[in-house]
């Protein structure tokens, strides 16, 4: 489904019957300003965790999570390894290792080699999260110049959860978006400003 | 909620449960999202339809065992990874670890032994080497074979050098490496104080005594329970007010061990003993 103009309606429509855990939002070209528009959109106390992944130069201490955290009515973290998800915060994968969720929904880190050159990589992320949360999950994959994202979106797609491509049209860079439309068939293909109509929508099919 | 386990989680119990029983190695505690990743990469490269399959050859076959424990492990690393870690230990480490006339460092999960040259030729820099035994431990015989020739691939060394010199390094890096077997092999005399051994942190026990322990990026692959064991090994090994080193994303905060151990550099992720 195709639709900037889809309306409020439409949207939950397509979320019915649905029992929602999480939400992972990954992107890379873009993503920052994105994430930018996108995640103020979410309400202090919002019922859910937010995952969240961009590709960062691999040896800088990243500053996305403390720079989110001044912005929005939630608190914002970096992952940690071991660390519980927590519902109501939005946590961000560091730089230089792979971010992955556990079966006891807690996160884990590692030093795998990078895959689509990327360390940490959307697809490991989305992969492991798939493996967690099942159809509780809902994928994003937002503006990014490269593949990462379309095959982690796929393993969601294939273990029941929901997915969610940015228009390429309306994304700053459309390869991330175009692939991952091409490999997983998302159930929508929102520009980012229904997408942040979307997600505020999202708890109230917790489950 | 926690849902029924699927059918390849299912698989990969058996297989580690098998691993352990039949050749000792105990992967029972590492953490399941990037074991499993492993497993299908190790599946796929040893043309196995399944995980059952892939424990079927390794129950019957060592060969195929020791080929399945190249893919578990994991040796992705680099000299003077994360150069902050070396110049804090060369700063804040060093002052203390000069006082003792004779020294045991631990380099636990030595992997190929990037940490462990690395950490030689801070020491030899800092006029340490000569009086000093590293002891460089990993449970991958592949991995410990390689870390004693200590030939690295010369594509690497751009980036070696780079990080040798954000750690503080006072020479040139080209000095402690000819090149030869078709990559860089370093000085021998860095390693002649060094003790390759086999030794799991999740088996087996504390060998000596130590002054100064380095275990970076072994730890984020086990769970709780597993970390909190290798913490105890750590505490145990180290001398009153010894110094442990971990990766820069790791944390003791989890363990029991959250108390016993100060932290002396805490971005580096230094820390110190807690005196008795």
């Amino acid at each position: 489904m195709t639709a900037s103009t889809i309306t409020d309606r439409a949207l939950q429509a397509s979320l019915q019957g649905r029992r929602i855990e999480a939400v992972v939002i990954g992107g890379s070209a873009g993503g920052v300003d994105a994430l930018l528009q996108l995640l103020p959109a979410l309400p202090a106390g919002y019922d859910l965790p937010v995952v969240c992944m961009l590709h960062l130069p691999p040896d800088r201490e990243s500053r996305l999570a403390e720079l989110f955290d001044e912005r929005l009515p939630l608190p914002v973290r970096e992952a940690t390894d071991k660390g519980d998800i927590e519902a109501g915060t939005v946590y961000f994968a560091g730089p230089g290792y792979h971010l992955s969720v556990e079966q006891d929904r807690t996160f884990s880190l590692s030093c795998e080699p990078p895959v689509h050159y990327a360390r940490p990589a959307i697809d490991v992320l989305m992969a492991s999260s798939a493996d967690a949360w099942g159809p509780g999950l809902v994928g994003i994959l937002l503006t990014g110049a490269n593949h990462d994202g379309a095959d982690g979106m796929a393993q969601i797609r294939a273990r029941g959860g929901f997915t969610v491509v940015q228009d390429p049209a309306d994304a700053q860079v459309g390869v991330m978006p175009m692939e991952a439309i091409r490999r997983c068939n998302p159930h929508l293909v929102l520009p980012l400003a229904r997408i942040g109509a979307l997600l505020p929508m999202l708890e109230n099919y917790k489950s | 909620m926690t849902k029924p386990p699927s059918d390849i989680d299912i698989e990969l119990r058996m297989l580690v449960e098998a691993v352990y029983l039949k050749y000792n190695y105990d992967f029972r505690d590492y953490t399941g999202a990037s074991q499993k990743r492993r497993v299908v990469v190790a599946m796929r490269a040893m043309e196995c339809e399944t995980v059952s399959s892939l424990q079927a050859r390794v129950m019957h076959d060592p060969a195929a065992f020791a080929q399945l424990l190249q893919f578990l492990t994991i040796p992705v690393t680099e000299m003077f990874r994360d150069p902050d870690y070396y110049l804090a230990i060369r700063r804040q480490v060093v002052p203390f670890l000069e006082t003792y006339p004779s020294l045991k460092i631990w380099v636990a999960g030595c992997s190929t032994g990037e940490e462990v040259y690395s950490l030689a030729i801070l020491l030899q820099e800092e006029g340490l080497l000569e009086r000093t035994l590293i002891y460089a431990t990993d449970i991958n015989p592949a991995s410990l074979d390689a870390a004693r020739r200590g030939v690295m691939p010369l594509d690497r060394m751009r980036l070696f050098t780079e990080n040798y010199q954000k750690a503080g390094g006072t020479r040139a890096f080209s000095d402690y490496y000819t090149a030869a077997y078709g990559g860089a092999l370093f000085d021998r005399s860095l390693v002649e104080n060094v003790t390759f051994a086999d030794h799991s942190l999740a088996t087996d026990s504390v060998f000596a005594e130590t002054h100064f322990i380095s275990c970076r990026n072994v730890m984020i692959y086990f769970n709780r329970r597993l970390q909190n064991r290798v913490l105890g090994l750590f505490h145990e090994s180290l001398c009153h007010r010894g110094f442990l080193g971990l990766g820069s994303k790791e944390s003791i905060d989890f363990s029991t061990y959250a108390q016993r151990f100060e932290p002396l550099a805490r971005r580096e992720r230094l820390f110190r003993k807690v005196g008795a």
